[in-house]
């Protein structure tokens, strides 16, 4: 059974589709067949950060409305075996996303053996993402440790509580949360909400926090999805993320003050 | 606690102001999320009936349904203006 996972965040430009890009890789990595879906219709971005933009034919508006077959539109991503992206359209019209419609893509990849279809979600609370949040087992809130990011975030939480499939059939969606662009630093000088602070909050799990990093921008200059980039902590932090994902237990990196290190060990550090 | 957290704490930090706004307004969305959709007419209507009797602004009536395990409570708070 393939597993449905949003991401999803409410607010935009907090790294929704770079976090979709790097998971989707991640999974694909690890040998799991996976497909990346952009939900957000008019707007497609994903294409561009995984470096696809000029292989697009035909998108997910064009299966939907039975222009085009599935396999016709996926793209087969050049670095790993078993990753394919379905590109959104660029009409204008964001209600082009059907539920029939986009419950027949799903079920569609499903069958052609797709283990994991990440969908990456537009900005907003409307229909496309209502529509990539709607068929979820899972769901990725990616927020920044600020206070606009959080308070979206609580508001996605609870339309995935209330609106998704799962919940109509009294069901919960897993939850997990991404918070993205930290800076340990600043959180040591109390001027950024803490991990643990935010995930008070949210009441929702931690699966993984992205220190900010110059190597995100590198990568999306490039297309290459920042999971490639061994060297980077943002790329290890996503691999940390994949691994959690699918069931491994690690333990959560690049939340401390690396420098505090040795203060933490005289003084700080419990048990 | 480490000896540098207590030195901290003398002063407020924004991130800790950050984390109180948002405990109280997530708390306060949160609440009014639980409400069923009918409400907010549910009020208007209530409004535009005891407004025929006493004139009473839109923020002295107040509409909250208390869920408690196996029943609900709608309790109506509607504050009258002093007589002259």
């Amino acid at each position: 059974m393939a597993k449905i996972i949003v991401v999803t965040s409410g607010k935009g430009g907090v790294g929704k589709t770079t976090t979709s890009a790097a998971i989707s890789s991640g999974l694909a990595m690890r040998g799991h067949k996976t497909a990346v879906i952009d939900f957000d219709i008019g707007l497609r971005n994903l294409d561009i950060i995984m470096n696809c933009e000029r292989r697009v034919v035909y998108d997910f508006v064009n299966v939907i409305n039975n222009e085009a077959q599935l396999h016709q539109a996926l793209i087969k991503d050049k670095r790993v075996e078993n990753l394919y992206i379905l590109p959104a359209s660029q009409t204008r019209d964001k209600d082009a996303l059907s539920k029939n419609g986009v419950e027949r893509v799903l079920n569609e990849l499903a069958n052609d053996g797709f283990e994991y279809i990440i969908c990456d979600s537009p900005a907003g609370i409307e229909h496309g993402a209502f529509m990539a949040l709607y068929f979820a087992d899972i769901a990725i809130v990616v927020a920044n440790p600020e206070v606009s990011s959080v308070r979206d975030s609580d508001r996605i939480l609870g339309i995935l509580q209330s609106k998704s499939r799962k919940a109509e059939e009294g069901e919960r969606v897993e939850e997990f949360l991404v918070l993205t662009r930290y800076s340990p630093e600043r959180v040591a000088r109390g001027e950024m909400l803490g991990v643990e602070d935010v995930e008070e909050i949210l009441a929702t799990k931690l699966l993984a926090v992205i220190p900010e990093s110059e190597s995100v921008l590198k990568a999306s200059n490039q297309g290459i999805p920042v999971i490639h980039d061994k060297d980077s902590v943002a790329g290890q932090a996503y691999s940390d993320a994949v691994a959690r994902l699918v069931g491994e237990n690690k333990e959560h990196r690049f939340i401390a003050l690396e420098s505090k290190g040795i203060f933490q060990r005289l003084f700080g550090r419990k048990g | 606690m480490s000896i540098f957290d207590y030195f901290k704490s003398t002063k407020k930090d924004t991130a800790s102001v950050a984390k109180e706004r948002l405990q109280i307004i997530v708390a306060h969305e949160r609440s009014q999320r639980a409400q069923p959709d009918y409400l907010p007419r549910l009020q208007k209507e209530l409004l535009e009936v005891i407004r025929k009797y006493v004139e009473i602004e839109q923020d002295q009536i107040d509409v909250q349904l208390e869920k408690n395990n196996d029943c609900s409570v709608l309790e109506l708070n509607i504050v009258l203006p002093e007589r002259e």
